[in-house]
């Protein structure tokens, strides 16, 4: 046996799972993932496919294979910035932003091992803000934000410089809306939960 | 020409310099706008990546409100477009997403309501022509590079009005105001947008290749119709810099500032004191 051929990924033997995976993703994002030909344009066109640990590419391939597991813990589907590069250019009109939104909510639901969790608390600071006042406060967003990650430190220099320039207000302008907003989040959590 | 304004949470905050100049350089254009009264955020890109349903509940419930004063919606921030644009093709598009909405909302939205951004009603609805003729004090011999960033133009069956690979609204604004827009190639590179806060690295990465690539074509400046855009290229230029290597300060105004100079509206209007990198160098000229 050649040791070497067996631990090189890129010739190891193809383990699919079965296509309960793929048709999660599918019925959640709309798109045909199945339609992937692995032409790579995707990746090639991806602005953090140089910091992400998978290749949006190689992202449709392990949805085929049905690899949750691996793909729900990776860091890449978080750093994708969603500039929507690759569903604009997609030769098979694959919704490949719409598919990393998937991944994104089925990670969080299945509690997955998050590959990288600023972007899952920065959402929840984001919408936590939108819900109480009905629009985004910067300046209670960021400090829940901060408290989540317990990053107290970074970018600390940038709030003088934007309250020097008028640019963070102290005081959130809520929406006389924001109680239905407040109903809003209710629904449409309660129907991402499958609760009528 | 009259519109249901929808400002967004950041024309009162981190760009409130756009939201400004926007007011300005529309009463100056004779267009009116009318503020969607009571408006909330439309959900931003966190919205989408968190819950589906939510992502085009709330910007559907804003264009209801609109829908009942009776005009095309018109934002200016590049993010709130792409959300309002998305929700109505969504709405428009699926029986069962109407009924999903219609359920959360507790009233029916079939996704209806014209959107437009802000480049769009400048170049199309008022038109190159009239903004050329408008002008007062041409910016002769500014070099701009125009930058739309992502939003403006992806994905296009949601939200085009202009080429998605190489928009040219903003070139043909620019160049009407007497500037000379540059010829470049990353018009539509991505700026890392929502992780300026979260991966700030690779935010100065991809701001700091947009830099030096206007740079190299040869603008004195960068301008954008985008608050997040403007954010990641204006406050995390010095980051980039420090970062990712020299580069000579790149003053990033909003379009909209750059056109309310150029009819002579007074910089103070146009918040142009609020920009990180000061850009009073390059209108030296244009006050004499």
């Amino acid at each position: 046996m050649n040791e070497n051929r067996d631990s090189n990924p890129t010739v190891a033997p193809i383990v699919w799972r079965g296509p309960e995976f793929l048709r999660e993703v599918e019925a959640r994002s709309g798109a045909r993932v199945s339609a992937c030909l692995q032409c790579h344009k995707c990746s090639t066109g991806c602005p953090v496919a140089r910091e992400a640990d998978l290749y949006p590419s190689q992202m449709m391939r392990m949805i085929l294979l049905g690899q949750a597991e691996e793909l729900l813990a990776s860091s890449g589907i978080w750093l994708c910035a969603s500039c929507e590069a690759c569903t604009t250019r997609c030769p098979m009109a694959i919704d490949i932003a719409g598919v990393m939104d998937a991944l994104r909510i089925l990670a969080v639901e299945r509690k997955a091992q998050l590959g990288d969790a600023h972007g899952h608390h920065f959402n929840r600071a984001f919408l936590a803000s939108v819900r109480r006042h009905g629009r985004v406060f910067e300046m209670g967003m960021m400090t829940a934000y901060k408290l989540r990650t317990r990053d107290l430190f970074s970018d600390v220099d940038k709030a003088p410089k934007l309250l020097l320039k008028g640019k963070l207000p102290l005081v959130p302008k809520r929406s006389r809306s924001a109680r239905k907003v407040r109903e809003i989040f209710r629904r449409a959590d309660a129907d991402q939960e499958g609760k009528p | 020409m009259r519109y249901a304004f929808y400002p967004g949470c950041s024309m009162e905050a981190t760009a409130r310099d756009f939201g400004a100049s926007t007011r300005a350089v529309l009463a100056a254009l004779d267009v009116q706008i009318e503020e969607i009264p009571d408006w909330s955020c439309c959900g931003s890109t966190p919205a989408h990546r968190t819950n589906t349903a939510l992502a085009v509940a709330l910007p559907a419930f804003n264009l209801c409100k609109a829908r009942d004063m009776g005009a095309p919606v018109m934002t200016a921030c590049a993010a709130c477009y792409s959300r309002l644009r998305a929700a109505n093709h969504k709405l428009r598009s699926a029986a069962t997403e109407r009924e999903r909405v219609g359920r959360i909302l507790g009233a029916s939205y079939d996704g209806s309501v014209p959107v437009h951004h802000l480049l769009d009603v400048l170049a199309n609805h008022v038109g190159v022509e009239a903004i050329r003729r408008s002008v007062a004090r041409p910016l002769a011999g500014l070099r701009v590079a125009c930058y739309y960033g992502c939003l403006l133009s992806r994905p296009p069956e949601v939200v085009a009005f202009d080429d998605a690979e190489h928009p040219e609204c903003m070139d043909q604004i620019v160049a009407a105001l007497g500037a000379s827009p540059v010829d470049w190639p990353y018009k539509t590179e991505c700026c890392g947008a929502g992780l300026s806060i979260t991966n700030p690295d690779v935010v100065c990465r991809l701001s700091h290749r947009i830099l030096t690539m206007a740079r190299q074509a040869g603008a004195d400046c960068v301008t954008v119709a985008c608050p997040l855009c403007q954010l990641n290229l204006d406050m995390r230029q010095a980051d980039a810099v420090k970062r990712y290597g020299p580069l000579p300060a790149t003053p990033v105004p909003f379009v909209t500032q750059l056109i309310g100079l150029a009819l002579g509206l007074p910089p103070k209007e146009l918040a142009l004191g609020a920009l990180m990198v000061p850009a009073g160098k390059l209108f030296s000229g244009v006050r004499a």
